[in-house]
């Protein structure tokens, strides 16, 4: 989504958010991301306001001082911003790629299944399996932090059956041109 | 990396505090990835300056046997000369950036537009990474006149400064004024347009 987005010419415009529209906006996050209340509050304080930043494509980043906190495409669910997952890693489920996957990732590519069920990679066991179209944390094996996050296209268990093709779409990844964006 | 212990302390057990993840100042990756991009051995050096206790934990020779994990050595090799090649390509294309940036030209053209009344229109000071809409401000403020960026006849930014400035902004650029940083002198020069009959 974001490997190719230029500042200049992608971003529409900026505008203030109505303090009832935050308001959903922040009970929606909350009932999106793994996250409690306060800890969310120390992310985006009630007082603070945030600013909704327009870009192309119908992608919407919400930035608090300048700062982009997380993004939204239509009406999809609310992504962070990559640099948020790596100060709060808890907000989203995880799932791992093993290490033949990163030079992949980093180029743009979309994940596919066998990067997740191979030795180095990891997907939650069953009790805690995700389904098609949720947002989750890519880790790469032996790294500490995220390294992407994406959007599970099969269901974690069918990703494990199926073991073909595009398990999780790429949303954001190092070094893309969101992650260039440090403020706006 | 870890959260301090102080930072909990402050923090309460409520709300979880954030961890303050290191970025590699040459990449901007979180020094891990460093290896996968694209001035390895800048980040190398960077990281073995500032942080030793790192540089020890992600390139020692140790780090360096676990790190092959699930590989096998033929994939490994192939990963190393794609880094190699990808490196050596980021650097040709930052050289061929700089020596454009020494090419490039800054003109500074006096429109007429009345008998005696002229415009003074500024072009490629994008080329030296100047905000043009940050110069334009200056400008105006500067000489007390209307001054914007627009788009000329070839589609290229410029900034159009009411009234004969010319002089006055080739010294501004000369002396390195506010934004206009970076500028050689040999690189600016005066044109004069006459308006046609």
């Amino acid at each position: 989504m974001f490997k190719k987005f230029q500042p200049s010419t992608d971003i529409s415009g900026q505008t203030a958010v109505k303090s009832s529209i935050q308001r959903s906006i922040r009970a929606a996050i909350l009932s999106q991301w793994k996250v409690d209340s306060d800890t969310f509050e120390s992310i985006w304080p009630k007082k603070e306001n945030i600013t909704l930043v327009k870009c192309r494509d119908h992608i919407s980043i919400y930035a608090l001082h300048g700062e982009p906190l997380f993004f939204q495409h239509f009406d999809g669910p609310f992504y962070p911003t990559l640099r948020l997952l790596h100060k709060y890693p808890f907000l989203l489920p995880v799932v791992r790629v093993d290490r033949g996957a990163i030079r992949f990732l980093l180029a743009g590519a979309h994940m596919m299944c066998p990067g997740f069920t191979s030795k180095g990679g990891w997907l939650p066991p069953p009790e805690d399996a995700l389904s098609a179209e949720a947002p989750v944390a890519i880790q790469a094996e032996g790294k500490e932090h995220a390294i992407a996050i994406g959007i599970t296209k099969l269901s974690t268990e069918d990703i494990k059956n199926v073991n073909k093709g595009v398990g999780v779409e790429v949303i954001t990844h190092l070094g893309d041109d969101l992650w260039a964006l440090q403020k706006v | 990396m870890a959260t301090s212990t102080e930072q909990e302390a402050a923090a309460g057990p409520q709300p979880k505090p954030p961890i303050q993840v290191l970025y590699c100042e040459v990449c901007t990756f979180p020094p891990e990835f460093c290896e996968f991009g694209s001035s390895l051995t800048k980040c190398k050096e960077w990281l073995k300056e500032e942080h030793p206790d790192l540089y020890d934990r992600y390139y020692s020779e140790e780090a360096l046997q676990s790190k092959m994990g699930t590989m096998s050595l033929e994939q490994q090799t192939k990963l190393e000369q794609d880094a190699a090649k990808k490196e050596a390509k980021a650097e040709a294309k930052a050289d061929a950036k700089m020596k454009k940036k020494l090419a490039s030209q800054v003109q500074i053209k006096r429109i007429q537009r009345q008998k005696n009344k002229y415009v003074t229109a500024i072009h490629g000071l994008e080329a030296f990474d100047i905000d043009l809409k940050k110069a334009a401000k200056l400008f105006a403020q500067t000489f007390a006149t209307g001054s914007s960026v627009t788009k000329n006849l070839q589609g290229q930014d410029e900034i159009v400064v009411q009234g004969d400035v010319s002089d006055e902004v080739f010294d501004m650029i000369r002396d390195e004024k506010g934004v206009l940083k970076g500028v050689p002198e040999a690189n600016v020069e005066l044109v004069e347009e006459k308006k046609k009959k």
